[in-house]
């Protein structure tokens, strides 16, 4: 799948029936999320990432595993632009931010999922379809929007209150960077009132087509 | 500066290259990451320090003697927040002092802390509470650069106040949605620093919380007794 699949109508379209009738399952109501899923269903999850999490562990340890590749994603994403993107001025800028801040999420997690005794997954190797600054844009969008729904999805599963805010201030980071992406793409900085949640295994079909 | 000018500082401030160089300064990276871990220390040792970075679990004082006790307690309190964020920028609408697409901006986050008021009132009743009475407010309102200020402080602000309460909410019910507005007010204050030439993550990597005694005397001047 490539990125023009990923676009943001599918996102944009998960939303939370907060209308103050029916909130009787007292939580998010996902309904684009699921037509994402029904996207992405047609492909098998491809095997490696969904391999190396199932033994990375359980509990949070598996939660931040699961996060940690997600950032590796980004880490290598920025890094990346910083050569491929072909972009200048407060563009370049705001990838040389974005690009340090995924850096120092993955050196905190690494560090911490060791410090809860678990073992941290191994960096995978990534390949993004973009060939201009545009495509690189759109492409940013996307997987800033999917860690947002991606910690927000996980985070409620944290039993570990220390982890629980640690992710907090790494995903209030992560729409900060949403929002700045797109801005940069002239699209609205909050598109909605309240972000969408995406499972575990919806944000690794969304972002298998990027592993090699 | 004459009015006529600041009317349209917002988009002015966007389009400036130089109030936007300072946009990109950056925090200090290696400080936030220690944070960080210490935030994710194991629990025995930890617990003392996440009582400032992000709630130890169970409720504050604070929101306990002014808005009730556990998960009710805490949603009146984001409640509250957000009747003051819906009450600016109906204020700022109204005001004149902004137009076209920077009113269309202000106008669109302000239904979206709209969206959250009505969102956290039915939650309150689903859970049995009572919501939290619409405070009175009053905002200085009087130019387009100093409403934007203000409207950067307080999504700040009110960023940091979700965060402050994630790890106090007992349930994940509650937890789920709150943490969905939480990224909202992320977004806003991101976008309102872009437009301020202020640094889009100005914790650095890690956002940093604010507890509630902090966030209640931060917006006492805005409420009317």
């Amino acid at each position: 799948m490539r990125n023009e699949d990923l676009a943001q109508p599918q996102l944009a379209d998960v939303q939370i029936d907060a209308d103050g009738g029916d909130l009787s399952r007292s939580e998010v109501i996902l309904k684009g999320a699921l037509a994402a899923g029904a996207v992405y269903g047609a492909m098998s999850v491809a095997p490696f990432v969904s391999r190396a999490l199932a033994m990375s562990g359980g509990g949070d340890v598996g939660i931040l595993n699961f996060a940690l590749t997600l950032e590796y994603l980004e880490s290598s994403f920025y890094r990346e632009a910083k050569r491929r993107a072909g972009a200048s001025g407060d563009l370049k800028s705001l990838i040389d931010l974005v690009a340090r801040d995924e850096d120092e999420h993955v050196k905190a997690l690494t560090a911490t999922i060791e410090k809860l005794g678990g073992k941290p997954v191994a960096e995978p190797k990534f390949d993004f379809p973009y060939g201009n600054t545009a495509e690189f844009l759109e492409l940013a969008q996307t997987f800033e929007d999917t860690g947002v729904s991606a910690y927000n999805g996980a985070a409620p599963q944290i039993k570990s209150k220390e982890v629980l805010g640690a992710a907090g201030s790494i995903v209030q980071v992560e729409a900060r960077h949403a929002a700045a992406i797109r801005l940069q793409n002239e699209a609205e900085p909050s598109p909605e009132a309240f972000d969408p949640t995406l499972s575990k295994p919806q944000v690794l079909k969304a972002v298998e087509p990027f592993i090699e | 500066m004459a009015p006529q000018n600041e009317a349209n500082a917002f988009s002015r401030v966007a389009k400036d290259p130089v109030s936007r160089r300072k946009f990109f300064a950056l925090g200090g990276g290696s400080v936030a990451a220690t944070a960080f871990l210490a935030a994710c220390g194991s629990d025995d040792d930890m617990t003392t320090t996440m009582g400032s970075a992000g709630g130890s679990g169970g409720t504050e004082p604070v929101i306990e003697e002014e808005f009730g006790k556990g998960d009710v307690g805490i949603l009146n309190y984001a409640l509250t927040l957000e009747y003051l964020e819906t009450a600016f920028y109906a204020d700022v609408v109204k005001s004149g002092l902004f137009k076209g697409s920077d009113l269309a901006t202000m106008k669109k986050f302000g239904k979206e802390e709209a969206e959250h008021v009505s969102a956290l009132t039915a939650f309150v009743k689903k859970l049995g509470g009572k919501p939290a009475p619409v405070p009175k407010t009053e905002f200085p309102l009087k130019s387009a650069k100093s409403v934007l200020e203000l409207a950067g402080t307080v999504e700040n602000l009110g960023a940091a106040a979700y965060l402050g309460q994630a790890a106090n909410i007992e349930s994940p019910a509650v937890l789920a949605p709150a943490l969905s507005i939480h990224s909202v007010e992320g977004r806003h204050s991101a976008a309102l620093n872009t437009l301020l030439g202020k640094p889009i993550t100005p914790d650095g990597a890690f956002a940093k919380p604010a507890d509630a005694a902090t966030v209640l005397e931060s917006v006492e001047p805005f409420i009317v007794t």
